[in-house]
């Protein structure tokens, strides 16, 4: 009996350790990318002053000049049209999941939208490619190419809807029943117990949820690059109209350095890399703020 | 109880013995793959430029075929691998569908570039599009964004929709040196950044084909029914054209060595610029290397 006792407590301090080990590398493997991101830029960092690399928007490698700004303004603009055009649905989504939908509808729905965050964003570019920009180019604006903000914000919008409908959804699950069931009781309606009670005490929970899709959004690479049109410009609208600028083509961060790579020569390679450290930051931004979101929650 | 215990160590056994087994995996794994050649097989490895890959491949399937005991492996990349992979060794034959830029040669003092062939770019435009050639100061314009309308050029009233590559393809570089040039002042004169850039011939292809009135260019190789090539300076865009001269944007498509080829990388190369090659060359629809 004394033996068994300790051969299961062996065996728990070894399991202990083992994920340790695990723990460990998957911190170590990070620790090293970001070591070796950051040893890459340093040539390009050292060389072209920090103010040419923010605050300019021309972006012409093999002639030295290496302004990044436009490429920043592109990938924020298309993350906030995808929030724009994403958000409503996924909250929509994860109300009808978690509150509305009787449970044959929500086992159906639940897997159909994970099974979309599982599609290849290469997929989703093709789609994008093939039927969307062919449908905004229907559109008639002079100067409209279909290629642009709008085609990937809607591509854009699709990808960040598994991600925030799952959190979003299970942050209202977590709201406590006897909330719903107060409201009730006092005489409101579902509609009005879920704007004005459950939507409200899951909110840090959403917020957290949008959060992560906005980083998500700022990751995603190949599908832009398949819509977006990939000219580094300030976007701006194509006619009087500021809602045009939605029809101008841009170019991810991202998109930067995945079509480019393969071609760079020394320094143009090293300033890639410092746009891996610009996207690094922003999405450890991005997570850190989710995380004292979802932490703040808590207590 | 007991049970469950065992099975707690064998599965913890399994993962240890799993872990352990990876690292000793590798090395056993490794000469297998060296050795496959056996004793007498040679590999020669390539890496570089997308519009060389195929052509390169092309050659090394009749290569392997006459030389049984070759095994040659083409990677594509873009020409920057090329130039790279040459550099550091991790190819013995780097391929570079342009000229090697002075930074790449001071760099590099050592590296050589032996033209295998050469290359037309075409211009290309959507079929809808009623023009059938410019000159090439206009094909330069139009790429600069002075001719936005191909109303200009005779054709419909209608926005010219550009198309190119990303910077430091070496057919936008190809197409900067041949098409666009250099101003009075010695600089150069640059691709409207209004384009749309997309990142490998294919991909040229397919936005043109789809776009109405867009206009991109492409490796002649590339070229097929799904778009319209236009003349410049009343000459088409063939491979015959190009060959005698007549066609003037052409450009040199290099494979690179460390030093002079050497062994069976210089075998290789040898029997590319020999006629056999060259055949292969012309019937692939690339021009000759003279």
């Amino acid at each position: 009996m004394k033996t068994m006792r300790q051969d299961r407590f062996i065996v728990d301090r070894g399991i202990k350790y083992i994920l340790l080990v695990f723990a460990l590398i998957s911190i170590i493997i990070l620790f090293l990318i970001g070591l070796f991101i950051f040893r890459q830029s340093l040539p390009a960092l050292r060389t072209i002053p920090l103010s040419d690399i923010f605050l300019k928007t021309e972006w012409r490698p093999t002639m030295d000049r290496f302004g990044i700004l436009a490429m920043i303004v592109g990938s924020v603009m298309v993350t906030i049209g995808a929030l724009l055009l994403g958000v409503p649905l996924a909250i929509g989504c994860a109300i009808l999941l978690a509150e509305v939908a009787p449970r044959p509808v929500q086992e159906f729905l639940r897997p159909a939208v994970q099974l979309l965050g599982g599609i290849p964003s290469v997929i989703f570019g093709l789609f994008g490619m093939v039927v969307l920009v062919p449908l905004v180019r229907q559109i008639k604006v002079a100067g409209n190419t279909g290629f642009g903000l709008l085609s990937a914000s809607i591509v854009l919008a699709i990808m960040i809807l598994p991600t925030i409908t799952t959190i979003a959804e299970d942050a209202i699950r977590a709201v406590p029943q006897g909330f719903r069931n107060g409201s009730l009781a006092l005489g409101a309606t579902k509609w009005q117990t879920i704007t004005q009670v459950v939507l409200p005490s899951a909110r840090s929970g959403i917020v957290a949820a949008i959060i992560l899709g906005v980083g998500r959004a700022l990751g995603e690479t190949m599908a832009m690059i398949m819509v977006i049109g990939n000219s580094v410009i300030m976007p701006k609208p194509l006619n009087g109209n500021p809602f045009t600028i939605w029809l101008r083509q841009a170019r991810t961060l991202t998109g930067s350095i995945a079509t480019e790579i393969n071609y760079a020569a020394p320094t143009h390679e090293s300033m890639l890399f410092v746009i891996g450290v610009v996207l690094f930051i922003l999405i450890m931004i991005v997570n850190v703020i989710a995380r004292s979101i979802i932490r703040s929650r808590k207590h | 109880m007991r049970r469950l215990t065992l099975f707690t160590v064998l599965m913890i056994a399994a993962i240890v013995l799993g872990a352990c087994a990876q690292p000793s995996a590798a090395p056993t794994q490794a000469p297998q793959v060296t050795k496959a050649p056996v004793a007498e097989k040679v590999t020669i490895s390539l890496a570089g430029s997308t519009t060389v890959q195929p052509l390169a491949e092309k050659l090394a399937g009749e290569y392997m075929k006459a030389n049984q005991n070759v095994m040659i492996d083409v990677k594509g990349g873009g020409s920057g691998v090329g130039v790279k992979s040459a550099v550091d060794g991790t190819a013995m034959i780097g391929m570079a569908s342009r000229a090697l830029s002075t930074e790449e040669k001071t760099a590099n003092p050592d590296l050589i570039a032996t033209v295998i062939a050469r290359d037309g770019i075409a211009l290309i435009v959507n079929p809808d599009v009623n023009v059938e050639g410019v000159t090439l100061d206009q094909a330069r314009d139009m790429f600069m964004g002075k001719i936005t309308n191909w109303k200009e050029l005779g054709g419909d009233d209608q926005m010219i929709v550009l198309v190119s590559r990303e910077e430091g393809s070496g057919t936008r570089t190809a197409f900067q040196e041949m098409v666009m040039k250099k101003d009075k002042d010695g600089k150069e004169n640059l691709i409207s950044d209004t384009a749309i850039l997309q990142s490998s011939n294919g991909a040229i292809l397919t936005t043109v084909s789809s776009t109405p009135y867009s206009l991109g260019y492409l490796s002649m190789g590339y070229l097929d029914n799904s778009v319209k090539a236009l003349k410049i300076n009343d000459v088409a865009a063939t491979e015959e054209n190009a060959a005698n001269g007549a066609y003037s944007v052409v450009r040199p498509l290099n494979f690179l060595t460390r030093g002079q080829p050497a062994g069976d990388a210089k075998a290789f190369i040898d029997w590319i610029l020999s006629d056999a090659g060259q055949t292969i060359v012309k019937a692939d629809g690339y021009i000759a290397a003279k």
